[in-house]
């Protein structure tokens, strides 16, 4: 039975890995998610988790200390934002290629500089290629949900991959709002006792982890760790099928909001997929046809089901909150538009940067793309498909 | 009540704007509404302006941007009248509470002609009253619950009995206060348009 609660993203994350209770947390402060780790020390202070808790001296060391613990044949969690994932970026991938399921909350900010330290996907667009899984969370309740299905999926033996949690910095991190929660007895029994199938402290085993490995083998171990995110895809759907049977609650790869019979639509990520089904509504009450894919699965990226899912539709926009700096586009566009083109769907599709720096996303911003959209289906041509969405024009 | 309240509240650093808010969708969450309570972070600094906001509605809370078009603006600190546009996008059908003691005259250039209800409270009075010490918030919670309605006085005290219990439970001693500047506050609220 679920509980009826109030709590703020950084909250939700904090309680769901108090009732995970892992052996390990290594953290080292930063802006927007350091309330992360304090929320938690207060857990292990007051005794309410009998986790190992390790307040590093930087964020390369918190990466380290989870490594190790993992290797060691521990559970291990940390949470971080923007700089603070810059500065892990050499463990990031030592992480995912020694295959080991660490758990990091990311609360997505602007990477520096100049410094900021308010939300955009700057952070995450980072880490896309390093081989972790990524869920991206549009409110506290599914940054609590993701933090609880975390574990069963990259600790599932064909996945073997670590998972980091998006939520927006601020926006819900740091929103108070309603959630539903599981008790603790739930969690414990959901997520399960970590039991790693080769791990440096079984003295029946002796093994050795990260060893030089050259022209040997290092090309057969990366393609075992794509193949390893390829497989997450099925994993990720077992598993949220399961927590639905549970809590009632229904996670896929994505969501689709009023997509089925659209003839327009969004695609994007975090939050702004909650106000754009604020303006999906409203503009439905008005007769136009338009709706919302939201990612929520980035990592693995569901290339073929969001093909299929936006074949339909007359025009797409995809909403990137982290410029690519690249001259062609987004992140989030680039695997759109080479999804649709792979699978042969040939959509008109734009691109908007929006958000960047934590610019607010307004839903007067949301609806200028759906009409924009309109005026691409009336008229068959995009002049531009790389655009802003929210940047000040001349003096303003 | 609209099925959409949206609240914007303006203070200064320091002056508990973003608690007061807090506070307040603690409340409406306890009788039962879906709630959002949060702050415009910027470069917070004791004194320099801050914005926070609220939505409570019945049903669940998609949007997840700042309120620009506010059903109510709570003004903690009336300084702020001078330097903020405090009614921006404030609907005529809704209110604006400012914590001053100064007369509508006197302040009414600064409200930019707006059309709906203006409600007045001395905080600081109420505040030094009850807790002997400036603390505006408290007050002007009890206010914003007033003037929106969304729950009675009876049940708003109740309901703040046991936030504070949680809240100040490290100093016990400052409970009495703020509920007394809470119904305080109820009582001298002023309609002055």
């Amino acid at each position: 039975m679920s509980i009826r609660e109030r709590l703020s993203g950084n909250e939700a994350v904090a309680t769901a890995m108090k009732q995970i209770n892992p052996d390990v947390v290594a953290a080292f402060p930063i802006t927007p998610s350091t309330e992360i780790p304090q929320y938690f020390s207060t857990f292990v202070a007051n005794g309410s988790v009998d986790t190992e808790f390790v307040p590093v001296e930087s964020e390369h060391s918190a990466m380290s200390a989870c490594i190790g613990a993992q290797a060691a044949g521990a559970r291990a969690m940390t949470a971080t934002s923007a700089n603070g994932l810059s500065l892990m970026w050499e463990m990031i991938y030592i992480a995912s290629s020694l295959r080991l399921p660490i758990v990091l909350s990311l609360v997505n900010r602007a990477v520096s500089g100049p410094l900021n330290i308010h939300n955009d996907h700057s952070d995450a667009m980072g880490v896309r290629d390093s081989g972790w899984i990524m869920l991206f969370s549009e409110n506290n309740q599914e940054a609590y949900d993701n933090t609880l299905m975390a574990h069963r999926i990259a600790e599932h033996k064909d996945v073997l991959l670590p998972l980091m949690v998006c939520q927006d910095g601020f926006i819900t991190s740091h929103s108070i709002e309603n959630i539903e929660l599981e008790d603790d007895e739930f969690v414990k029994n959901f997520v399960g006792t970590y039991k790693p199938e080769h791990y440096l402290l079984n003295d029946k085993e002796p093994i050795a982890v990260g060893p030089l490995d050259l022209q040997a083998y290092l090309f057969e171990h990366k393609a075992q760790q794509a193949q390893a995110m390829k497989n997450a895809k099925n994993v990720i759907l077992e598993v949220s099928k399961e927590f639905e049977k549970l809590t009632g609650r229904k996670y896929g790869l994505f969501e689709e909001y009023k997509l089925e019979d659209s003839e327009i639509a969004i695609v994007c990520m975090n939050s702004t997929a909650g106000t754009t089904k604020f303006v999906v509504d409203n503009l439905r009450a008005n007769g136009i046809k338009a709706g919302l894919l939201k990612v929520r699965v980035f990592r693995p990226f569901p290339s073929e089901e969001i093909a299929k899912a936006l074949s339909h539709l007359k025009a797409v926009a995809v909403l990137d909150k982290a410029d690519s700096l690249n001259a062609i586009g987004g992140a989030l566009f680039s695997d759109i538009t080479s999804s649709m083109y792979t699978a042969g769907v040939n959509v008109p599709t734009v691109n908007y940067v929006y958000g960047i720096g934590g610019r607010d996303t307004t839903s007067k911003q949301l609806e200028s793309v759906f009409s924009d959209l309109s005026e691409i289906v009336k008229t068959g041509r995009i002049d531009n498909p790389y655009r802003y969405l929210g940047l000040k024009k001349g003096d303003e | 009540m609209k099925n959409l309240i949206e609240i914007r509240w303006h203070g200064r650093g320091g002056q508990g704007a973003k608690t007061a808010s807090l506070l307040l969708a603690d409340a409406a969450f306890n009788t039962g509404k879906y709630i959002q309570g949060f702050p415009e972070y910027g470069p917070e600094r004791m004194g320099a302006p801050i914005t926070a906001y609220n939505r409570i509605s019945d049903n669940p809370i998609t949007i997840h941007s700042n309120i620009y078009e506010p059903d109510y603006v709570v003004v903690v600190d009336d300084t702020l009248l001078e330097c903020v546009d405090v009614t921006a996008g404030l609907k005529k059908d809704g209110a604006i509470i400012i914590n001053t003691t100064k007369k509508y005259d006197d302040f009414k250039d600064n409200l930019k002609g707006y059309e709906g209800n203006v409600y007045c409270i001395d905080a600081r009075k109420v505040s030094i009253e009850a807790l002997g010490k400036y603390f505006p918030n408290t007050p002007m919670l009890a206010t914003i619950v007033k003037v929106t309605g969304i729950m009675s006085d009876e049940d708003f005290l109740n309901d703040m009995k046991g936030s504070f219990k949680h809240k100040f439970a490290k100093k016990p001693e400052v409970i009495e206060g703020n509920m007394k500047a809470l119904e305080l506050a109820l009582k001298e609220i002023q309609k002055v348009k």
